[in-house]
């Protein structure tokens, strides 16, 4: 069968991140291609060239036999390609009609024809198998699985040819991923591709036909049929070894002493179920997990963000106010958010300035500054953490990502923190600039600062941890040091919950 | 490192003399620069035009004399804005204020009974404004929307739409000329002294340094471990109590209280703030641009009015002066 859609050669850079290399693709009509790889793997950036929301910088895309462009995401919708995306598009204060028919609005001469639009959303939404949504219900009051089914109303409200759903199963009941799947093979029986996201393997064994491996911008394998290829194998090409993980050694001596941070049943309704943990001076624990595994939801409940509806934290045996931030701060606790540039940058602000921030009492006297000692004292810890370029009245905007890390570190640095929570620390950082970032958390750590990682990126945990907590939809189900671990068991245990 | 280019003016140290792309300040001094260069050139318009009335010392003394009152508003809603706030009820509290503290009852309290109920009227409605907008929570622009109508309102209410003279001999004593000081009404005393506490406490407090962060970026600002709405509250506690003081300014200058006091004095405000380069999303002013931005608008006024132009011309050219500052901004702001 000729391809309806073939992709060669694709390459995509970012600043300091090449993050496709040379990507073939090449999808046939009615069938389900699923796209597997680790976070960073490339797999969004893909998407977002196929929509035409990114431009490649090389490589082409044909579709059904001719070479084609995507200037924009309405140029990609013409040729019949639709996105549903992870965090879905929809207006929330909007009717379920408005929001499918949004952009090709029916109408006659600029005039909507309400009860034409209506009927024609009906039909789609009973296709769909979900007749009981009313498309005049605002899009606030659906629930995520109710929005994920006006999201894939709206992309068949095109004459679509080919759909790719990122990771739509992670918001879905177990029935609810049932239906999925039955409007999938819908799909696929009329001639529809689809190319499918998801790091469940048993849903890509249940529905998918051909398997594709991204790998650090690279395809590490293609046309693997999807319900025949063994778990391990799909891992192992997933994973490998690679150059960009140059781990600290783990200090010589076992952190010792009685823990500093003690964390006691800590639970959220919905997000996380009790939890218990201890970190030592010296240590760095690990939560590895998927997104959604509620592994963030767990650092801001520590860190007061979030009020947790059971449980406690403790600092050197002292309770921490729950879901106070200020409170967890003077208790010795800082936290390095997963968004750099939204959550914890001011990024109009100089260096400085956005180092002192959570210690201004401590240069003030009556509320009034002492600039020069602020000053000194910022720079000092800047350049413990050898930030490039040593400028510290430069604005904090110009640094690179790896840089306005170490400003963030700075900060709790100069806090005299006694517990560091740290959600993706390497998020948006350049390759070469990771393993300086892992030195100084490691040097963290070794000064006797109590260290919580999350990241997406297994090897980081393993690398840099000296114990991990496995984490599945907001429970542990593993806990071990990471020298009893390696990736391959970690990424089972994330993904499929049970032992390899 | 390549060289500077320019020095930052603030480069007092050898080390701070090295850090040389501090493009942020040297922006920002060209903008007071070149602010300074409109008022300058408005100068020149005048001495051309009415050189006999314009440069007379007591011109200046008038010109000064109204900038105050709206300026020392103008300081506090810039703070407000700086915080990533809106003040729409800053014209409304000035009213209020100064009907509350000209009612026969409030002056037979004397100057002090007058001058503690217009701070404390400003206060209150500052801080009704604070508790919606940090603890409503609600969105700045309808909770202080809300407090323009009431307060014009309750203005309207207690004086009876009358104008309630003032018959403290005290309070007009400080409008005479008799008062000045080297020749300076107290009025603008009180502007220049509002004026260097409002830039001494955003740049040398700890209070300064969180509404810049607060403004900037609230959920950093929150989960670096500012109490976000205690300072949101204090904000807006800090342009009423601005606008309590506005409000017994102009008692002693009108010596009078009327319910239309302070009409679009939020406009002005808001307008005087902009174009001294304060952003309205937040994050970044200065004191020393909205005055200038103050001074700016009061001299327009004074030269259209010495030139007898109506007011309506004067309100066009309000306006061409905020886009053509703005656009100005806008080219070199971009990073």
């Amino acid at each position: 069968m000729a391809p309806l859609l073939t992709m060669s050669g694709i390459t995509k850079s970012f600043p300091g991140v090449r993050a496709l290399d040379g990507v073939d693709l090449d999808v046939e009509p009615g069938e389900v291609h699923c796209l597997l790889g680790q976070n960073g793997a490339g797999k969004s950036t893909l998407i977002k060239v196929l929509s035409g929301a990114h431009q490649p910088d090389g490589g082409e895309i044909t579709w059904q036999g001719e070479p084609v462009r995507l200037p924009t995401p309405v140029s990609a919708m013409r040729l019949g390609i639709a996105t549903i995306y992870q965090e879905l598009d929809l207006v929330e204060h909007v009717s379920v009609t408005e929001n499918v028919f949004l952009g090709h609005e029916v109408a006659s001469r600029g005039v909507i024809r309400p009860r034409e639009a209506r009927a024609r959303t009906a039909e789609l939404l009973a296709r769909l198998g979900h007749p009981e949504i009313d498309p005049g219900t605002l899009i606030s009051r659906l629930s995520a699985a109710g929005a994920q089914i006006v999201s894939m109303a709206r992309a068949l409200s095109h004459d679509v040819r080919m759909i790719i759903m990122d990771e739509p199963s992670a918001a879905l009941d177990p029935d609810e991923v049932d239906n999925l799947f039955r409007i999938v093979r819908d799909l696929t029986a009329d001639g529809v591709a689809v190319v499918y996201i998801s790091h469940r393997l048993e849903e890509i064994r249940r529905i998918g036909d051909r398997v594709s491996v991204l790998k650090d911008g690279r395809v590490a394998a293609r046309d693997l049929p999807a319900r025949t290829t063994p778990t391990d194998e799909v891992v192992a090409l997933m994973t490998g070894r690679d150059t960009q993980h140059a781990f600290p050694e783990r200090s010589a001596r076992d952190a010792a002493g009685p823990s500093v941070l003690r964390v006691e049943g800590l639970a959220r309704a919905g997000e996380f179920a009790p939890l218990d943990l201890e970190v030592r001076p010296g240590e760095i624990v690990g939560l590895a997990g998927l997104v959604g595994s509620g592994r963030s939801e767990i650092l801001e409940t520590i860190y007061g963000a979030r009020r947790p509806s059971a449980g406690r934290v403790l600092v050197d045996d002292r309770p921490v106010r729950p879901g106070d931030i200020p409170a967890a701060v003077r208790a010795g606790i800082g936290l390095a958010p997963e968004e750099r540039k939204s959550q914890a940058l001011l990024m109009l602000e100089s260096v400085t300035r956005n180092v002192s921030v959570s210690s201004l009492p401590r240069f003030s006297r009556g509320g009034w500054l002492d600039r020069v000692r602020e000053r000194d004292r910022a720079r000092a810890r800047t350049r413990e953490l050898a930030l490039a370029p040593d400028e510290p009245e430069r604005q904090v905007s110009t640094f690179s990502g790896g840089n306005q890390q170490k400003v963030v570190l700075a900060r709790w640095l100069l806090r005299e923190c006694r517990v560091l929570l740290l959600d993706e620390p390497t998020r948006g950082v350049d390759v070469g600039a990771r393993a300086e970032l892992y030195a100084v958390i490691r040097r963290l750590a070794d000064s006797g600062v109590c260290v919580l990682l999350v990241s997406s990126e297994v090897p980081e945990v393993l690398g840099l941890a000296d114990r991990v907590l496995v984490l599945r939809e907001g429970a542990v189900v593993h806990r071990a040091p990471s020298r009893e671990l390696d990736e391959h068991r970690v990424l089972d245990l994330v993904m499929e919950g049970g032992p390899a | 490192m390549t060289p500077p280019t320019s020095v930052a003016p603030e480069a007092e140290t050898p080390s701070a003399a090295k850090q040389g792309p501090a493009g942020r300040r040297i922006r920002i001094d060209v903008r007071h620069l070149s602010l300074l260069g409109v008022l300058l050139a408005l100068v020149v318009v005048g001495a051309i035009t009415k050189p006999d009335e314009f440069l007379a010392t007591d011109n200046f003394r008038l010109i000064l004399t109204q900038a105050s009152v709206i300026g020392v508003v103008t300081v506090g809603v810039t703070f407000v804005i700086i915080g990533g706030g809106i003040d729409l009820s800053v014209g409304a509290i000035v009213a209020l204020a100064s009907v509350w503290a000209t009612t026969v009852a409030t002056q037979e309290y004397g100057l002090a009974g007058m001058l503690l109920c217009s701070l404390l009227v400003g206060l209150g409605c500052g801080l009704v404004n604070g508790l919606l907008i940090a603890y409503g929570p609600m969105v700045p622009f309808i909770a202080t929307l809300a407090m323009l109508a009431s307060a014009r309102g309750l203005a309207l209410q207690i004086s009876d739409g009358k104008t309630q003279v003032v018959t403290v001999q005290s309070v007009l004593d400080l409008g005479v000329p008799d008062s000045y000081v080297l020749g300076v009404p107290p009025i603008v005393l009180v502007f220049l002294g509002v004026g260097v506490l409002g830039w001494l406490v955003l740049n040398r407090t700890t209070f300064g340094r969180r509404t810049v962060a607060v403004g900037g970026n609230p959920e950093a600002s929150r989960l670096a471990g500012i109490a976000v709405k205690r300072q949101r509250l204090l904000l807006y506690l800090l342009s009423g109590l601005c606008c309590g003081i506005a409000a017994f300014l102009l008692i002693i200058l009108t010596g009078s209280g009327q319910n239309t006091n302070g009409n679009l004095y939020e406009l002005d405000a808001i307008a005087a703030a902009i174009i001294g380069g304060t952003l309205l999303s937040g994050g970044r002013g200065t004191i020393l641009g909205s005055v200038l931005g103050v001074l700016v608008f009061t001299t327009i006024t004074n030269l259209f009015a010495l030139n007898n132009l109506q007011t309506d011309v004067q309100q066009i050219a309000k306006g061409a002066i905020i886009v053509a500052a703005v656009l100005v901004q806008k080219g070199r702001f971009t990073p």
